[in-house]
């Protein structure tokens, strides 16, 4: 019941922030249209290469204590690619942004841009190039 | 360090005569024999291993080369010190105890007191160390997923059990630096503990969320207790499993804020005693070091939860009630741990969840005494086995430092950074060193716990864990 609850908690805030992202996003396409050729589209959030190892050393030492090196779970639910399946990637990097609150998943906004989060979101879906 | 027979024996001065020369021929020929044998029995004994294992074969030639190198010329130096012992000993005298000379064709005798491991979890392998000399002997692998892998030793200190994240359950022979057995005991798990009498490995699980019991001779299952607290909920994932005095091991429930008490006297039939809405989600737990009281930390709220096992039947009782006083509690980027070591003397220092402080506790009246403003969220907090000094690391961001608080001032005596992701410390038995896992170093460190000088740095794969054989008399390691 308590984790049912929480899961709904959890997905109705990531609803909110999946929305407010969703508008904001809508609103920079918007502008972006103006501004850049159509061609671009979507394009992965840039991220120097240096970086990207530091985020997967993070992914994988710092994340993987509580889900698992492996990211297979332990105190936190597993992350593989296929037990995300379905959670969109806004939904995703707002928990890693914001956190779960009531659970033990922390805000990791204090390290991470919103673009790492998004990056790391990708990451763990296996949508980065 | 030195070897026992290296304490040398004053040489009585005597007149040169034809016995004496005899005596030292004998001798002589003696010790020449003796090592002649044990040379030929060593390399029988490593033609054999090689032979026996091929899985391991390659740690184990490893092993052989580090842990006989240097034994095998101790082991001369203490035979031909003991046959000149044995020359200068008036005729009659029972002679050198049996099992100093070695001509059987096993490896040359070694204790397992100054041994330990490290885990290294990205690699799922294991250094096997000595405190001695403060040396690697050996890289152990094949053991799984060692994320926040731990590690009880069996009571002759011969045999590490090993938890890995992955269910694993592996005995390994520090001996013979080899795994010995290993099964998959559930799909996912964070510790586990050795009953009183050695014989029953317990091990705390997260999925299937419960506890498991093996006979540690076998690793054969003997009991299942699965955490199911609620019938409508799934099982809870079980957390801060300790064992206790009579044949008992005690672990909370994280998802159910229950505190359990096993009695596995007939391991066929385990008795379990719960103790229900102890807090919410407690995270880690504590035995004292006489076994009487199990603390439990709280994630979910401020406080922790105390069950006397002398007098269970009084209930479990909050500690420290609201020791965040109310304030938002900072964000925690690594779960804190509890162990026995936190107490030191009559008090015990455990971390704050979401608070950069120590909570520092007195053990007859269970009330906070002092806290400890430190550098971050703290994870260990270890006391020195003298008590006299508590180390301290740090959760992200402050994971590269450790600070070491004067536990009678109750005041920050000293900083070291030893570098970036300090994982873990572990203290030599007596406490005159402390060794710390640094990760993102691949470096392992001792340092000297009196001057904070550095005395030893070795390689190590993204070294977490380290646990050394003393563990296997105390209780709740």
């Amino acid at each position: 019941m308590y984790r049912m609850l929480n899961g709904l908690l959890g997905w109705m805030v990531g609803a909110v922030v999946v929305f407010a992202l969703f508008s904001a996003a809508s609103l920079a396409a918007l502008t972006a249209l103006a501004a850049v050729p159509p061609e671009r589209g979507e394009t992965p959030p840039a991220i120097a290469p240096d970086r990207a190892v530091a985020l997967r050393h993070l992914l994988i030492q710092d994340c993987g204590s509580c889900h698992g090196l492996t990211l297979g779970g332990g105190l936190g639910p597993p992350l593989h690619r296929q037990s995300l399946a379905d959670k969109p990637v806004p939904y995703l990097a707002a928990v890693i942004l914001h956190g779960r609150p009531g659970t033990a998943m922390p805000p990791w906004s204090a390290f991470l841009t919103a673009t790492e989060g998004e990056w790391l979101a990708l990451e763990l879906k296996g949508e980065n190039p | 360090m030195a070897g026992p027979g290296t304490e040398g024996r004053k040489s009585v001065k005597r007149p040169p005569s034809p016995v004496l020369s005899l005596i030292w021929s004998v001798t002589f020929l003696l010790t020449l024999t003796l090592s002649l044998i044990v040379s030929l029995a060593q390399a029988q004994a490593q033609t054999q291993a090689q032979a026996q294992t091929q899985v391991q074969a390659e740690p184990l030639v490893q092993t052989q080369n580090l842990i006989e190198a240097q034994p095998q010329a101790q082991n001369q130096d203490l035979t031909s010190a003991q046959a000149s012992k044995d020359a200068d000993r008036p005729e009659g005298t029972p002679s050198a105890p049996p099992g100093i000379v070695n001509t059987s064709p096993c490896p040359p005798l070694r204790g397992t007191g100054d041994l330990g491991i490290i885990v290294e979890r990205a690699t799922g392998s294991l250094l096997l160390i000595e405190t001695s000399g403060n040396s690697v002997l050996a890289r152990i692998e094949g053991l799984g997923d060692l994320s926040h892998a731990s590690a009880v030793f069996s009571r002759d200190g011969r045999y590490a059990y090993v938890f890995g994240r992955d269910g694993g359950l592996t005995q390994v022979d520090l001996l013979e630096a080899r795994v010995v057995n290993r099964v998959i005991q559930s799909g996912n798990a964070i510790g586990g503990a050795i009953s009183q009498n050695g014989r029953l490995i317990a091990v705390a699980n997260y999925e299937p969320g419960g506890v498991r019991v093996f006979d540690a001779a076998t690793l054969e299952q003997l009991a299942d207790i699965p955490a199911l607290y609620a019938p409508d909920k799934p099982a809870s994932k079980a957390v801060g499993l300790v064992d206790a005095p009579g044949q008992r091991f005690v672990f909370s429930l994280w998802d159910g804020g229950e505190i359990w008490v096993a009695d596995l006297s007939d391991p066929a039939k385990p008795q379990v005693s719960r103790f229900k809405d102890i807090g919410k989600q407690p995270y880690d737990d504590l035995i004292t070091p006489d076994g009487r009281y199990y603390l439990a930390g709280l994630f979910g709220e401020d406080g922790l939860a105390l069950l006397d096992l002398w007098h269970p039947e009084r209930g479990v009782k909050r500690v420290l009630p609201g020791y965040g006083r109310g304030e938002q509690p900072l964000p925690v980027y690594k779960m804190p741990h509890l162990e026995g070591w936190a107490v030191a003397g009559r008090r015990v220092f455990v971390p704050a969840i979401g608070r950069h402080e120590v909570l520092v506790i007195d053990l007859d009246t269970w009330t906070e005494v002092g806290r400890i403003p430190v550098a971050g969220q703290p994870i260990f907090v270890m006391a020195r086995p003298d008590g006299r000094q508590i180390w301290v690391n740090f959760a992200l961001p402050d994971n590269d430092r450790v600070q070491v608080i004067d536990a009678e001032r109750l005041a920050i005596v000293q900083e070291l950074r030893p570098g970036k992701a300090v994982l873990h410390m572990e203290f030599e038995p007596r406490g005159e060193e402390v060794w710390l896992s640094v990760r993102d170093e691949d470096r392992v460190e001792v340092y000297d716990t009196q001057t904070f000088a550095r005395v030893a740095s070795l390689p190590a794969s993204k070294p977490s864990g380290i646990f050394l054989t003393d563990r296997a008399h105390r209780t709740g390691l």
